[in-house]
């Protein structure tokens, strides 16, 4: 069952078409990465999902509902969003900052309840932070602190969680422990994870089903094994590649070069 | 910073005594600014005389200088104090600037103009100015609205229609001061900004926005936390952005506008107090406003007494006195906490 379905979007910066007629369906309880190289439209793709950007044409409904027609707590409370490196105040503590995922729940004469402090030390249980949870989020490490962020989106309690290049700017071993928190949640919890990446590897041995995108439109949808194809990588990305399969079936990539069109056309 | 080095070798329990603890010093100072207020002038009045001449019916002399004279003056001061240092915190939320103060949204150059204009041109009725400059001030943050509008509102937009809006009403007021030269003085000190024969009618007029005004901020702590995090974040977790930018921004230019047309532009309060409060409560806005509010009382109250009896009998416009005190400070703060 599609917990999320964007049907015919089109985005328009001024008049450069970024989205163009684009339909897609995000299955309940899996995780769905979206990949394309820069420009492709896949952030904007993830704006338009997260309703941080109006379409110009095309309908996003979540959960049968359409999503322009949510209030923004209604909605933040089915869905948190996690933008690229998002930034907080100097001072805050992890646990202020988790704290904040429990806005959409709160009102404007009822403060925290017993249920928030509950959710608060969930989240900080379920992403390592309870021993951290009074350190000042600035003086955590780059994987710490988007482990902080992670935690002030599960402290929502959604149902669907969008992220925009969760892992760039960390090293390779936050970014598999990123990834494996993910997974984690998606497989106890049955969360959906809606992600861009750049890495075609980690969309590979992650994600449920991939997108990619190439100048606003869906190139290939699907298993990562019918979608990250060589074929794929030299339409889209422009590399010669060459797939193999480890022990569990799934497609990993190493890339060989630029194709020889791009060779050219440097040259 | 200053903030880390306290918050992060200490956990939560400590850092909510230190706040409180700033907090009751900034209580302390408040109330002794009002007391000092109150108390020191040409007439030395101790304070059981001023608890008698405010509580008791007995005439005298105390009681006239107290009810007439210093009460309202201070009162008007510490609530100016309180609007002005909240609309700057609010500000700086808001516009997620640390330069964003009273000036940025217009309400000083607004109420320049208008307050000028009435002074120069209509000297007679100097009593339109306080309305006038009150609107002037509305109708220019209104208008610097509208300007950076465009699909919704971005800080910078405000901030740069702002400058320019300032910009030309400044020059505006600077024709009005050379073309009517000999009127300059009145008009010069009101530009300053000063407390001086300030009394019962102008805390009326203040006060209402005071009270409204502090509830809303008080209630829209959260939401300016929340806007502290980035639109993206903000509208992720289901906040309005644009409405409560809107509405926040409103609560600033009323409180503000309410202070400056009452004493003249006070400059320094709305941009250095909430900076102050900031460097050492944290820029958890369900602290920082409070203390805000009573550095604020404290700032304005105690510059005024220094402004009054410094040179006495020559009272200097206590504009100038806090920021040659309150910058000093400030600047001392910076540099520790570099």
């Amino acid at each position: 069952m599609s917990i999320m379905k964007a049907e015919a979007l089109s985005v328009n910066f001024d008049d450069k078409m970024v989205l163009k007629d684009l339909s897609l369906a995000i299955e309940e309880g899996k995780i769905i990465s979206i990949l394309g190289p820069n420009g492709s439209g896949k952030s904007t793709l993830l704006n338009v999902l997260s309703r941080n950007i109006q379409p110009n044409k095309g309908i996003v409904y979540l959960d049968g509902q359409n999503l322009a027609q949510l209030s923004g707590k209604k909605l933040a409370q089915q869905m948190a969003v996690l933008p690229q490196s998002p930034q907080a105040p100097s001072d805050l503590t992890v646990r202020d900052l988790v704290e904040f995922g429990r806005f959409p729940h709160q009102s404007w004469w009822r403060g925290k309840s017993e249920q928030d402090e509950d959710c608060v030390s969930w989240a900080l249980t379920q992403t390592g932070l309870t021993q951290m949870a009074d350190r000042v989020v600035s003086t955590l490490s780059g994987g710490e602190r988007q482990r902080v962020w992670i935690a002030m989106a599960l402290a929502q309690k959604p149902e669907i969680l969008l992220l925009d290049e969760p892992t760039t700017y960390l090293d390779i071993c936050h970014q598999l422990e990123i990834m494996e928190l993910l997974a984690a949640f998606n497989h106890e919890h049955k969360l959906t994870v809606v992600m861009v990446l750049h890495d075609i590897n980690h969309a590979a041995r992650y994600s449920d089903y991939v997108a990619v995108l190439q100048q606003g439109q869906i190139f290939a949808a699907g298993k990562p094994v019918d979608v990250i194809t060589e074929h794929t990588l030299r339409e889209v990305f422009r590399v010669e590649s060459e797939i193999s399969f480890d022990s569990s079936g799934k497609p990993m990539v190493m890339i060989r070069g630029l194709t020889s069109i791009n060779r050219r056309s440097r040259g | 910073m200053l903030n880390k080095k306290i918050f992060s070798c200490r956990g939560t329990r400590d850092r909510s005594e230190w706040r409180a603890f700033i907090l009751g010093i900034f209580l302390l100072l408040a109330l002794g600014g009002i007391a000092l207020s109150l108390s020191v002038g040409a007439l030395s009045i101790s304070l059981n005389e001023i608890i008698t001449a405010i509580f008791s019916d007995t005439p005298g002399a105390n009681r006239q200088v107290i009810w007439n004279i210093r009460l309202p003056r201070t009162l008007v001061g510490a609530l100016v104090g309180v609007n002005l240092s909240l609309a700057g915190a609010i500000l700086q939320g808001v516009m997620k600037n640390p330069l964003a103060d009273p000036h940025i949204i217009g309400v000083s150059s607004g109420a320049g103009l208008a307050g000028v204009s009435i002074m120069v041109l209509f000297p007679h009725k100097e009593y339109l100015v306080t309305p006038f400059a009150f609107f002037g001030a509305m109708i220019a943050a209104i208008f610097i609205y509208i300007l950076a509008w465009k699909g919704g509102i971005r800080p910078v937009r405000i901030i740069l229609a702002g400058v320019a809006v300032s910009a030309f009403l400044n020059s505006a007021i600077s024709a009005l001061l050379v073309f009517y030269s000999d009127r300059v003085h009145g008009a010069l000190m009101w530009m300053v900004g000063g407390l001086s024969a300030r009394s019962w009618p102008h805390l009326d007029i203040i006060l209402p926005y005071t009270i409204i005004g502090g509830i809303l901020a008080i209630l829209g702590a959260r939401r300016l936390n929340i806007l502290n995090l980035g639109d993206e974040i903000a509208r992720g977790l289901g906040l309005n952005v644009e409405v409560s930018r809107i509405a926040l921004t409103a609560v600033a230019a009323l409180m503000a506008a309410s202070a400056v047309s009452v004493v003249g532009l006070l400059g320094f309060v709305g941009l250095i107090v909430p900076h102050a409060a900031r460097l050492l409560v944290g820029s958890d806005y369900r602290y920082l406003l409070p203390a805000s509010a009573l550095l604020g009382v404290a700032v304005v109250t105690l510059s005024d007494t220094l402004a009054r009896v410094a040179f006495a009998p020559i009272e200097i416009p206590v504009g100038i006195i806090m920021a040659f005190v309150g910058a000093p400070f400030f600047l001392y703060l910076l540099r520790r906490d570099a």
